[in-house]
């Protein structure tokens, strides 16, 4: 993937967002490339989601200048949520719809013609081979099947960015690699991938990794840079020297 | 103590389960397949396997709170159904959600655990020092208002403070950081020490060699069950760890040689295994080279947990 670092999608100069007298995200500046896999890496309350809430146009900042696929998060969020996708692990589909009910309701939801949702439609169970689910319903479907048709749903309106919050928590280790290949393959056609993992090994997927500790990014290189600025063997090593560190 | 005794006392059988199966929805969804093992007493003993598998059904009746379809389960010789009530009273229990009273605070809670279980929060304060120090500072916060990680360290306080015979943790880690995890098993190795019996499933195949011995788990059945190092000593074939420049592209073309027998993506590396009996490398580097790949490594490797997984899990 040749990443063009003249093509910012999304833009983030000295993002804050504070709740009270808490600081959530301390002054935060980044930019993610079109078509890059960008990881967002963090422990637990270092600020991910906040940050997550503010670029997908859910929640307000309290000061900086951000935009995202072109759009103010002050001005434009409904512009930002049409030209982006989102799935995460604890919330993706509706577990008393049908496979094909879900893709509907998606797609309806982002106002595609009803000719295309059912074109689309049998393209996309033909490419999972999930033709004979498609009147199953979410609940009896099994939990690796779940994630990748939610991917796939999320990136159905061919969205410029998609969002990923833990997508492939507690999935067994052939569907999560499974899940990798879809990700390098929306990237492969576009699609800006910003993820966040708890698995480090996942880490090494990404073009580009930032790494929040305290509500502020202490790191944001390649996996390769990283390494060798930290001097670790993996990405796992890497995440274990910055977030002790604030200690 | 001397030695024999000692080793007698480690192979006593204290969770004995058999012929255990579980379904839901009138049959139609089959969590537990049959399942039986046994667990030896001050064992920290690791159920690892993915989200939907059947770890929390098989904790569920474990503990009491769930009855099983067919089979038998006893811990500490009391059977999960006629000696229920004996059997809560040895038990402590730490489920998957966070299930701890949101607006009562740390302090508070753990008071309440203490006295339903008719003792005093002085009483086994040993026990749970280590853990509890960390949170105490903040003992008037409302349980609700607690980060995850704090959240955490209280639940196991709570299900540490009646001094159970038995600890069963279910899925303590999932959605905890890296750090943070590493952290928690550490708690539960010095757990162990007092000599607690410790039942932790997991979905992070990492976490297996912290176990004494683990089961790992799919689709309600148990797949093997061994120490780490056995668990791993089972996978024959020669693992190699291959790398090129283009790691995806270098993955494509191996799925396509002619000589594989599996692939797969581990970090920046690929876990390659040949359907050779003896993996031939100068044929696989010169199929890569003739593929226009750079930066060609390739080197044997011990496999993880994770390895073996996956091998059983397409057997």
């Amino acid at each position: 993937m040749a990443v063009n670092t003249n093509d910012k999608i999304i833009t983030v100069k000295n993002l804050i967002k504070k709740f009270g007298d808490f600081t959530a995200n301390d002054n935060l500046t980044f930019d993610v490339y079109r078509g890059e896999i960008f990881g967002f890496l963090g422990a637990n309350g270092a600020g991910k989601t906040t940050a997550m809430k503010i670029l997908c146009g859910l929640s307000k900042p309290t000061s900086g200048k951000i935009s995202v696929a072109g759009f103010d998060v002050y001005k434009q969020t409904e512009k930002i949520k049409k030209n982006i996708g989102y799935m995460s692990q604890k919330f993706s589909l509706y577990e008393d719809m049908t496979v094909k009910e879900n893709i509907r309701f998606y797609a309806g939801i982002y106002g595609l013609k009803r000719s295309y949702i059912k074109e689309k439609t049998a393209e996309l169970l033909d490419r999972l081979r999930m033709n004979d689910y498609a009147n199953t319903l979410i609940a009896s479907i099994p939990l690796g099947w779940k994630q990748k048709l939610a991917f796939s749903i999320a990136i159905f309106h061919n969205p410029k960015i998609v969002f990923l919050d833990e997508p492939t928590g507690g999935v067994d280790p052939i569907t999560r690699r499974q899940f990798w290949d879809m990700i390098y393959e929306a990237a492969h056609n576009g699609i800006t991938v910003f993820v966040t993992t708890h698995y480090m090994d996942e880490a090494e997927y990404c073009d580009r990794v930032t790494i929040m500790v305290d509500g502020r990014i202490d790191a944001l290189d390649t996996p390769d840079n990283l390494k060798k600025e930290y001097k670790a063997e993996n990405m796992d090593q890497v995440f274990v020297k910055l977030a002790r560190n604030i200690e | 103590m001397n030695t024999e005794n000692k080793i007698s006392n480690f192979t006593e059988e204290i969770v004995k389960v058999e012929n255990l199966s579980k379904s839901y929805e009138k049959g139609k969804v089959k969590a537990l397949k049959d399942i039986s093992f046994s667990i030896n007493k001050g064992e920290l003993f690791g159920f690892i396997g993915p989200d939907g598998t059947g770890k929390t059904t098989l904790f569920r009746i474990l503990t009491t709170l769930l009855l099983a379809d067919t089979g038998t389960a006893s811990l500490n010789n009391l059977d999960v159904v006629k000696d229920y009530k004996k059997l809560r009273k040895i038990l402590g229990y730490m489920p998957g959600r966070f299930s701890l009273y949101q607006d009562l605070s740390i302090e508070e809670n753990l008071n309440f655990f203490a006295t339903v279980f008719g003792t005093t929060i002085e009483e086994n304060y040993d026990l749970i020092k280590d853990i509890y120090i960390q949170i105490e500072p903040f003992k008037k916060r409302l349980a609700g208002k607690l980060s995850g990680g704090m959240k955490q360290k209280l639940a196991l306080s709570c299900a540490l403070i009646h001094k159970p015979t038995i600890l069963i943790l279910d899925e303590p880690t999932t959605g905890v950081d890296a750090v943070s995890r590493k952290e928690f098993w550490e708690m539960l190795k010095r757990l162990k020490e007092k000599g607690i019996t410790i039942l932790v499933s997991t979905p992070y195949m990492d976490e297996a060699s912290m176990c004494d011995r683990i089961a790992l788990m799919q689709s309600g059945k148990i797949l093997s069950i061994d120490t780490p190092v056995n668990t791993i000593k089972s996978f024959e074939e020669e693992l190699y760890s291959v790398s090129s420049r283009d790691i995806y592209r270098l993955k494509n073309d191996l799925k396509e040689y002619e000589n594989t027998s599996s692939v797969f993506l581990f970090g920046q590396n690929l876990h390659y295994t040949s359907k050779q009996e003896n993996t031939n490398i100068d044929e696989l580097k010169d199929y890569l080279i003739g593929n226009n790949h750079e930066e060609i490594k390739i080197e044997k490797i011990e496999p993880n947990i994770e390895d073996c997984f996956m091998r059983l899990m397409e057997n």
